[in-house]
C-alpha cells in the first residue's frame, strides 16, 4: 500500500493543479467583469446618467485621450521617478540599518527601539514638518516615500538576518569561512527570500506614500490628475489615474519577482507560489 | 595521531559537561563513544572538532593544538544541514572552494559516485529523501579528504534499513582514504559494527567509564556470535554506568532506571 500510494497520487494531482492553474484567476475575474458590464449596460439603458460613476467605455475613453496627448506618460513619469528616487534611497537605508540590528545585538539594543518608536507615528504626519524642512518640491515628496519603504526593508533584513538558520553558519564554521565568506556563501543567500518579500511590501507602500505626497500638491504626477479630476469634476479621469496606478505598481513588483527569480530558485515552488 | 589530554568542559552556568578525558586516537582507527543522555559525547566532539574550546586541558591532532576548526578534521552533524540554495554537487564542493574548478568537478563527481547518486549532482536538496541527504553531507565532509572525520548521530534520524545501508557505504568510504573516524552514537548496534573501539561514558560529570576492543574481522555479520557478545558487553558497560549514577542521586533518577531507559 505505500509503495503503491505515491504512484497512484501523480496522475490525479497533475490534472488537479492544471485546472485550478487556470481556473482559480478566471474564477476571481468573474465578480469585477460582471459589475462592470451590468454597470455599462446599466448607463446605456438609461437607468443611471453615468455621471459620478463613468461606465468602463467612459473610461477606457479618457484613458486613451490621455495616452494620446501625452500626458499620461507625463504624470506616470513623474510619479515613477519620485517612487524610485524614495524606493531607492528607503531600501539602502532600511538595508543598512537592518543589517547592522540584526547582526549584532548590542546595536540592536541602541537603534531597534528608537526606530520601533518612530515606526509608530502614522507617517502621514510628517508631511507638515517635510515640508517646513525640505520645501514643497520633490525632496520632501521623495523623504516621506523613503520613510514609508525604509520600515518594512529595515524589519525585514533584521528578522531575516536573525533567523538564519545557526546550524548552517556552523557548517560554515567547520569549514573555516572568513567573515566575508561567510556573508558571502552562508548569511545572504539565506536572508534573501525574506530579502525580497520585504522589497515587495516596500515598494507597495512607496505607491501608496507616492500618493499621498503628491496629493498634497504637486503640478505633476498621478496624483496631481486625482487632484484635478476632483477639482474639475472629471470622474473618469481619476479612475483612469487610479488604473494607472494599479498597472505601473502591478509591473514594478512583477519587475522584482522576475529579476529575483533565478536566484531564488532553490526554494520550495508551493512555498513560491503562495509567495505570489 | 589525535590525542586528548584532560579535557574538561564547564558551561558559564557551572554544569561540568566534560571531566579529564585522556584518549590518544591512532590514525585510521574507527572509535565509537556511547553513553546516556548527558553524558558530554557531543560536547567532546565539539571540542576535538575546534567548534566549542573546552575549557580545561587540550586537543592535539599531530602535536598541534586544535582551538578553531581545522582543514584536516570534518565533520557530519546529526541532520545533514545541506545548504537549500545550493545544487547537491556544489554543495559536495563547499570545502574546495579555493581549489581549480576542474579538480572541484572531478572530485565532486568522483565523490558522488562513490555514495552511489551521480545522477543527483543537479538536484536541490529538498528534491532528496533524508538518506540521500545524509549522503550527500558525508560526501561534502570526506571531499577535503580530512584525516579526522567526526560523526555526531549521524544516522539517528533515519529508520534502520536506510541506517544499515549508510553505515555500509560509510566503511566503503572509509576504507578509500582511511581517515580517523569518531562517531557519537546511541545505537549500540551501530557502534559494534562499525568501530574498533567502543568508549562506554558515564554522566554527571561526563567521563570515559569503559573501553571495549571490537577487533572483529570486517565486514561484520551482524548475526554472528562473537558480534553478539561485543555488543552484550556495551550494554553491560551502559548499565553498570547508570546504575553508579542512579545510587549517586538516587531521588532524581528513578525514571531513568532500567536498561532500555539508558539512553
Amino acid at each position: 500500500m505505500s509503495i503503491a500510494t505515491p504512484t497512484d497520487d501523480v496522475p490525479v494531482r497533475a490534472p488537479r493543479s492544471a485546472w485550478s492553474r487556470w481556473t482559480r484567476p478566471v474564477l476571481g475575474l468573474i465578480l469585477p467583469i460582471g459589475l462592470a458590464v451590468a454597470w455599462e449596460f446599466a448607463v446605456r439603458a438609461g437607468f443611471s446618467n453615468g455621471r459620478l460613476v463613468p461606465p468602463p467605455s467612459v473610461i477606457f475613453a479618457t484613458f486613451k485621450e490621455l495616452w494620446q496627448s501625452g500626458e499620461l506618460q507625463k504624470h506616470a513619469f513623474a510619479t515613477s521617478m519620485r517612487v524610485a528616487a524614495g524606493f531607492g534611497v528607503g531600501v539602502v537605508s532600511g538595508t543598512v540599518f537592518g543589517a547592522i540590528t540584526g547582526y549584532s545585538a548590542l546595536t540592536r539594543r541602541l537603534i531597534d527601539p528608537s526606530l520601533q518608536a518612530l515606526r509608530a507615528i502614522p507617517s502621514i504626519a510628517w508631511v507638515p514638518l517635510f515640508i517646513l524642512w525640505f520645501g514643497i518640491y520633490e525632496a520632501s515628496k521623495i523623504i516621506l516615500i523613503s520613510v514609508g519603504v525604509f520600515f518594512p526593508v529595515y524589519l525585514g533584513v533584521m528578522g531575516a538576518i536573525r533567523s538564519v538558520d545557526r546550524k548552517l553558519v556552523e557548517v560554515g564554521r567547520a569549514f573555516r569561512l572568513s567573515p566575508l565568506a561567510m556573508v558571502r556563501r552562508i548569511l545572504l543567500p539565506a536572508v534573501l527570500p525574506a530579502y525580497v518579500i520585504s522589497l515587495r511590501t516596500g515598494l507597495g507602500l512607496g505607491w501608496m506614500f507616492v500618493v499621498a505626497a503628491e496629493l498634497l500638491g504637486a503640478s505633476e504626477g498621478l496624483g496631481y490628475l486625482l487632484i484635478d479630476g476632483q477639482q474639475l469634476g472629471k470622474p473618469a479621469q481619476i479612475v483612469a489615474a487610479i488604473v494607472a496606478f494599479a498597472i505601473i505598481g502591478k509591473i514594478t513588483d512583477w519587475i522584482i519577482v522576475l529579476a529575483t527569480a533565478p536566484l531564488l530558485r532553490w526554494e520550495d515552488t508551493s512555498a513560491r507560489t503562495e509567495g505570489n | 595521531m589525535l590525542a586528548l589530554d584532560r579535557v574538561g568542559k564547564t558551561y558559564p552556568n557551572g554544569v561540568r559537561a566534560l571531566d579529564g578525558v585522556t584518549l590518544a586516537i591512532k590514525p585510521g582507527e574507527i572509535l565509537a563513544i556511547v553513553g546516556g543522555s548527558g553524558c558530554g559525547k557531543s560536547t567532546l566532539l565539539r571540542a576535538v572538532s575546534g567548534l566549542d574550546r573546552p575549557t580545561q586541558g587540550q586537543v592535539t591532532l599531530d602535536n598541534e593544538k586544535i582551538e578553531k576548526p581545522h582543514e584536516k578534521i570534518g565533520i557530519i552533524f546529526q541532520e545533514p544541514r545541506l545548504l537549500p540554495w545550493l545544487t547537491v554537487a556544489d554543495n559536495v564542493g563547499f570545502g574546495l572552494h579555493d581549489r581549480p574548478s576542474s579538480e572541484r568537478k572531478e572530485r565532486v563527481a568522483r565523490a558522488l559516485e562513490r555514495v552511489g547518486m551521480p545522477e543527483k549532482a543537479g538536484a536541490w536538496p529538498r528534491e532528496l529523501s533524508g538518506g540521500q541527504a545524509q549522503r550527500v553531507a558525508i560526501a561534502r565532509a570526506l571531499v577535503p579528504r580530512p584525516e579526522v572525520l567526526l560523526l555526531d548521530e549521524p544516522f539517528s534520524a533515519l529508520d534502520a534499513f536506510t541506517r544499515a545501508d549508510l553505515q555500509d557505504h560509510l566503511l566503503k568510504l572509509w576504507s578509500d582514504l582511511k581517515p580517523t573516524l569518531v562517531l557519537v552514537t546511541h545505537d549500540v548496534d551501530e557502534a559494534v559494527v562499525l568501530a574498533d573501539r567502543i568508549l562506554v561514558m558515564r554522566p554527571r560529570p561526563g567521563r570515559v567509564f569503559e573501553e571495549i576492543e571490537a577487533d572483529l574481522p570486517r565486514p561484520r555479520d551482524r548475526q554472528s556470535a562473537a558480534f553478539d557478545f561485543v555488543k552484550r558487553r556495551v550494554l553491560a558497560a551502559l548499565d553498570r554506568s547508570l546504575d553508579r549514577t542512579v545510587s549517586v542521586n538516587e531521588g532524581q533518577e528513578k525514571a531513568e532506571t532500567g536498561a532500555a531507559m539508558w539512553w
